[in-house]
């Protein structure tokens, strides 16, 4: 990468609007390319990071698997006593589960080690290293610690869901798919954005670990379709962290019959909860005075 | 390492916990809204339980249940094993193993001290259940409470010791934080932390009667809440104790073939 200018945060061209906006294009998109380089390359570290690690890996299969079966056994004893609870049955209830697997995947996978990651560069001062290298800095800490073994709970997932449309009695349609599709990107969004927000706090309370530990024990209740919540709870859950959009929403396109409005409201606090947290993050990487050492 | 020492040592090394459990208050804040899986998990029952009651439990026996479960993991709840994968880790243990204590018993006074707080913390939720389930939702038998305090020490007692344990198994996987993931799972279904027991299948149900997990948070909230008669309240806390001295003879075994394969990194 020596060879490589010197990039600032904004593109050098955007400083002068009058520009030719073709060479503004390209510099976009070699900057994208570059991006897209380094964002391999972090893969295949993390990919031999992880394999130096065989037992763990055996072992965190394993607790996948069981994290599963243990997400789906309370739902099972529930559905036990009742047919539909809250107006979903159990295959609807599913889908939620199985969207709330996918999205753990993605949590535990993508986003918590880079927490993790970065509460410890906070507090050991050794963020410099980061800030130092020529790229964006939550663009680096976002990827340099990927498990690329959680992509089992992908599988986990699928199966999910065929069990669910199984004990439905139909197969989604395309269009419910696409939609799903949609909404779970929504739902990662807004996932990696309130985490990008917990990580700002690090540089001004120092310990974290707790506050996303905090945030995880919270998540969990997404394993459930929110409407069962009622009352605070469900303020809560629909306001401060908001479950609905996580995994019911998902769980309803795939199902059809998430309103359309919902979806849009959905895609819109995902680009709000982006820029804010974006915002916040620069702010924080601002106030950062390294600890040394 | 005599135990002389350490019965001298306890004392103030109960006194360092405490200052420690203080000082990190608001961390402490933290772990303890970090357990709302009960309040979450009463939520959904409720909704269940609203239409018709689920065995023997309506909304009110599901109230008393998850506040006594909220309570309960509370006050028992132990991370013992973080600091002890963190000290084999990075070698800090050697330092440990330099103290004329044992480091196993420094680290049970630092969890027995963790107590006050724990119960200040866990204080609100208590009054907020005795306000809403008032008497009725527990048991009015004083022998039962006393048979509720044993058990609790108990639990604590089994929570501790596979912190312990697993904390432990760091010597031989280099981080048995992993591990630590996977009883947690197991924990958090077959303990009673979800689900009460006795709404599991009954052929399940027979199998997690005789699994530990049970006695770390179920068994408790059992007694308190009245589901046990005296006898059966005094059966199962004789099966909580064996699986004290079974977690107690596991433990000394573990730490003793991993401390042979101890070697400080770094330190």
């Amino acid at each position: 990468m020596a060879g490589e200018p010197l990039p600032t945060s904004t593109p050098p061209s955007g400083r002068t609007s009058r520009e030719p906006s073709r060479a503004r294009a390209t510099a976009v998109a070699s900057r994208y390319a570059r991006y897209a380089r380094l964002l391999r390359t972090q893969i295949r570290a993390s990919l031999l990071l992880g394999l130096q690690y065989r037992a763990d890996f055996v072992l965190d299969a394993t607790v996948n698997v069981f994290w599963t079966g243990a997400a789906i056994l309370p739902l099972v004893i529930v559905f036990q006593s009742r047919a539909s609870i809250a107006g979903w049955s159990f295959g609807e209830a599913l889908m939620v589960t199985g969207w709330f697997t996918f999205l753990e995947g993605v949590l535990d996978g993508a986003i918590n080690p880079s927490v993790a990651d970065v509460v410890d560069h906070v507090r050991k001062g050794t963020l410099d290293f980061v800030l130092l290298k020529p790229a964006d800095a939550q663009f680096l800490v976002s990827t340099t610690r990927l498990q690329p073994w959680r992509a089992t709970n992908v599988l986990s997932a699928v199966a999910i869901f065929a069990w669910g449309f199984h004990l439905l009695g139909r197969a989604p349609t395309p269009g419910a798919v696409g939609l799903a599709t949609l909404s779970m990107l929504a739902a990662v969004a807004v996932l990696y954005s309130l985490k990008t927000l917990a990580v700002s706090a690090a540089f001004y309370f120092v310990r974290v670990d707790n506050l996303t530990h905090l945030f995880d024990s919270v998540f969990d209740a997404a394993r459930w379709p929110s409407n069962i919540f009622r009352g605070v709870v469900s303020v809560v859950f629909t306001f401060v962290i908001p479950l609905a959009l996580m995994t019911t929403y998902p769980a309803e396109a795939l199902l059809g019959s998430l309103p359309i409005r919902s979806l849009f409201g959905a895609l819109g606090g995902a680009v709000v909860a982006l820029t804010l947290s974006r915002a916040v993050w620069n702010r924080a990487i601002a106030h950062y005075t390294s600890a040394g050492g | 390492m005599s135990l002389r020492n350490t019965v001298r040592a306890f004392p103030t090394l109960l006194r360092v916990g405490f200052a420690d459990a203080v000082a990190y208050r608001a961390e402490m804040l933290i772990w303890v809204l970090a357990t709302t899986m009960p309040l979450v998990m009463l939520a959904l029952w409720s909704t269940v339980a609203r239409e018709a009651p689920v065995g023997r439990y309506g909304q009110a026996q599901f109230t008393a249940y998850f506040l006594a479960t909220f309570v309960v993991r509370q006050i028992t709840g132990s991370w013992v094993f973080y600091d002890i994968n963190f000290a084999v880790r990075n070698g800090t243990l050697a330092m440990r193993l330099l103290r004329p204590v044992h480091p196993l018993w420094a680290y049970a006074a630092e969890a027995l001290a963790a107590m006050p707080m724990r119960i200040v913390v866990s204080l609100p939720v208590a009054i907020v259940a005795w306000f809403v389930v008032g008497w009725a939702g527990m048991t009015h038998d004083p022998f039962l409470w006393a048979v509720w305090l044993v058990s609790i020490a108990g639990s604590w007692m089994i929570t501790l010791l596979v912190n312990l344990l697993i904390g432990c198994a760091a010597f031989f996987l280099e981080s048995s934080l992993k591990v630590m993931d996977a009883w947690l799972v197991a924990f958090f279904v077959f303990s009673g932390y979800l689900i009460p027991i006795d709404l599991f299948p009954p052929r399940l149900r027979a199998a997690v009667e005789w699994l530990p997990f049970r006695f770390q948070i179920g068994f408790p909230v059992e007694v308190v809440t009245g589901a046990h008669d005296r006898g059966a309240a005094l059966a199962l806390l004789a099966g909580q104790w064996a699986w004290v001295a079974a977690g107690l003879a596991a433990t000394a075994l573990v730490w003793r073939a991993g401390l042979r394969r101890f070697a400080a990194y770094g330190g």
